[in-house]
């Protein structure tokens, strides 16, 4: 077999790829729990607990950033590749702390344009909370590309047990905002179409504070990237052994993106973003932990989408009533996209 | 009468089993999406017809495809769909990854840019389609003439489906309705169901894509039947019109000639395919006579399944696990319109 553009989608594909080969020979405690950053345990330093029995926890991610173009409306690769670690290490409760960064840029790479992208990420970072505290570069032969691979660590306080494995029967599953919009506007610039959509590509500390601010017990939380929510909802389905059922009516999408994947045929549930989340809490929590979410800049369009069942499979009860059961991205999607 | 109202009707439906055939793939997508089955009577049975053109492309079009994008000094241009159709020397996409030149266009008129900014290259474009894009492979050919660009070529698999439903209602006479395909129709116009609806005596209903289409359209195929009657019906009159497009139709009518086509899994079909006139020539890359097709894996049913014979899931091949939108045998499971592949993804 050969790499095709349909391994790099975060559907069925590149799952196929993670088990087939990774999974085999990196095979452990850690990586084998397939979150969206690893939580490891570590001896606490004596200065931070008495006895040195208690354990401090860390979160470990690392992510590549290969988007085409490097500039779109409403960010660019270096303000993305802050916002995608930072959000990998949110999504288990962890605040994070510091990034690596590594850039593999193709000769021909415009040095002013590097300089703005560098910027870019600096500033998103400063934004974050992170500190960008080690970095590499590599040149190679090529077209005036650029990669950037970044590495981020973030600390878990003391109390936070979020996990894709955590939902139950009784949550219920809130959306952060309107989905399909990073897709879009990258298609958007691809294909040379002019309309207003901007990528969502936001670093989500905001919602993620607040959530836990409010007190509210966060089963499990998950950025809604690559394969998109239709992917997501089924992997969570799959690492909890529950039912998930969506109300399609409520899951948020702009007229603008709307109007755009009926013409292109997409859908917006297998459409990528890259600042947009879900929250998965126990029900009684719903109204306080959507009212949390809303009160952060990035989550003020927060609704509650769906319900966590007792059963097995990720299902949609349509507009007019009638309920499908729905599965990961095949195929491609759209490749690098982020 | 208003949505709930026609939901209801068709949910309670409890006349003779009924088997109606929508004919478009995107047709076949949205009835999945939307959980048409879900809202309408046991007794209203859908099957899918060989409105998918990937699905109906032979083999010999795919290798004919992957020549083309392996010879030196040719970059074959091709919609996303044709790319994991396996071949006989593997899919576009396996060979994409080896080394053939393939890149993934968005629109057919990409090739006009490509082909001006770089004339050693010979840009080879996979045309497969139906009447909804035979005019813009068209206004293509029509472009690069008038430019006097010599290295663009056209593999052509483009279908016409009117002479499909003849051949559909001359061989299987079990099916009851037809939900026609909105998009063929908005080129095509009504009129050309007349001569169908009048030689066979079935209800033929233009359809859109919204779930209130398609079960507006079910219902009326269905009041229909209850009557007698088996005539034209279009109940997408916002995009399509009586005359369909006449400047769509002039363009395929300036640029191609009717031809013997083969449908896979069906056959041939006589003056089903288009071709480019003789004026056009220079731009064809061989698009005549690639009708072999690859020896079907045994077991595998792709046949029956585009002619509504079986659901996919009656498949073997698909019901034991080894034909996946991973690893497909046929393009059936591998079109995002492909009854198949649209099957194995809702887990019907």
């Amino acid at each position: 077999m050969k790499i095709t553009m349909a391994h790099g989608s975060g559907g069925k594909s590149s799952a196929q790829l993670m088990k087939d080969i990774f999974g085999k020979h990196f095979r452990n405690d850690v990586l084998d729990k397939m979150e969206d950053a690893a939580v490891l345990s570590l001896p606490a330093s004596d200065e931070s607990t008495a006895d040195g029995s208690a354990v401090a926890r860390i979160a470990c991610s690392t992510d590549s950033f290969v988007v085409t173009p490097l500039v779109f409306k409403g960010g660019d690769i270096g303000k993305l590749c802050v916002c995608g670690t930072v959000n990998d290490l949110l999504m288990m409760g962890a605040v994070p702390k510091y990034l690596t960064c590594g850039f593999i840029m193709e000769e021909g790479l415009d040095t002013d344009l590097l300089d703005q992208l560098v910027g870019s990420m600096a500033a998103q970072a400063r934004e974050a909370g992170v500190i960008i505290a080690a970095g590499d570069t590599k040149v190679v032969e090529g077209n005036g590309g650029l990669y950037i691979n970044t590495t981020g660590i973030g600390l878990i306080p003391e109390g936070r047990d979020v996990s894709s494995s955590n939902c139950r029967a009784g949550d219920v599953i809130l959306c952060s905002g309107n989905l399909g919009d990073h897709h879009a506007c990258i298609l958007s610039h691809r294909m040379e179409i002019e309309n207003d959509i901007t990528s969502d590509c936001a670093a989500l500390n905001d919602i993620v504070d607040a959530l836990f601010d409010a007190g509210i017990d966060v089963r499990t939380m998950r950025d809604v990237t690559r394969g998109g929510l239709g992917t997501v909802i089924n992997e969570i389905a799959g690492s909890s052994a529950c039912k998930i059922e969506l109300d399609e009516d409520s899951i948020p999408v702009s007229p603008q993106v709307k109007g755009f994947s009926d013409i292109l045929g997409l859908d917006p549930l297998y459409m990528g973003n890259e600042g947009k989340m879900i929250a998965v809490v126990p029900e009684a929590q719903a109204e306080a932990a959507l009212a949390a979410m809303r009160s952060a800049e990035h989550g003020k369009d927060a609704v509650m989408i769906g319900r966590v069942l007792e059963g097995e499979g990720a299902f949609i009860k349509t507009r007019l009533g009638a309920t499908r059961r729905f599965d990961v991205l095949y195929g491609e999607g759209l490749p690098r996209i982020c | 009468m208003d949505i709930a109202q026609v939901i209801d009707y068709l949910k309670s439906y409890d006349g003779r089993q009924l088997k109606l055939m929508e004919v478009c793939g995107t047709h076949t997508a949205a009835i999945f999406k939307n959980g048409i089955r879900d809202l309408i009577s046991p007794k209203i049975k859908l099957i899918s017809g060989p409105g998918c053109p990937v699905c109906v492309t032979p083999t010999a079009f795919i290798d004919k495809c992957v020549s083309y994008a392996k010879a030196p000094g040719c970059e074959l241009l091709t919609f996303g769909d044709m790319m994991k159709v396996p071949g006989t020397a593997g899919s576009l996409s396996e060979n994409k990854a080896g080394d053939a030149h393939i890149s993934i266009m968005y629109s057919p008129l990409e090739a006009i840019e490509k082909a001006a900014a770089h004339p050693d290259v010979t840009y080879v474009v996979a045309a497969v389609g139906f009447e909804t894009t035979a005019p813009t492979y068209a206004l293509l050919v029509k472009e690069a003439a008038r430019r006097g660009l010599a290295n663009i070529r056209l593999v052509t698999a483009l279908k016409t489906a009117i002479p499909a439903l003849h051949w559909i209602c001359q061989n299987q006479n079990d099916i009851d309705g037809f939900i026609c395909p909105g998009h063929v129709s908005v080129i095509t116009g009504v009129h050309v169901y007349d001569e169908l609806a009048a030689a066979y005596g079935k209800p033929f209903v233009v359809s859109g894509f919204e779930a209130e289409h398609i079960l507006a359209a079910i219902y009326r195929i269905v009041k229909q039947i209850e009557a007698g009657e088996g005539r034209v019906e279009n109940m997408y009159p916002n995009a399509v019109r009586e005359n369909g497009n006449p400047n769509a139709l002039q363009a395929i009518e300036d640029v191609y000639v009717p031809g013997p086509a083969v449908w896979r899994g069906l056959g041939r079909i006589d003056d089903s395919g288009l071709y480019l006139r003789e004026e056009y020539a220079q731009f064809d890359g061989g698009s005549r006579g690639l009708d072999e097709d690859m020896e079907l894996p045994a077991g595998c049913r792709c046949g029956d399944v585009i002619t509504g014979r079986i659901n996919p899931d009656q498949c073997p091949m698909f019901a034991g696990g080894s034909c996946t939108p991973m690893e497909p045998f046929g393009p059936c499971m591998v079109s995002s319109e492909g009854s198949c592949g649209i099957w194995y993804r809702n887990k019907h």
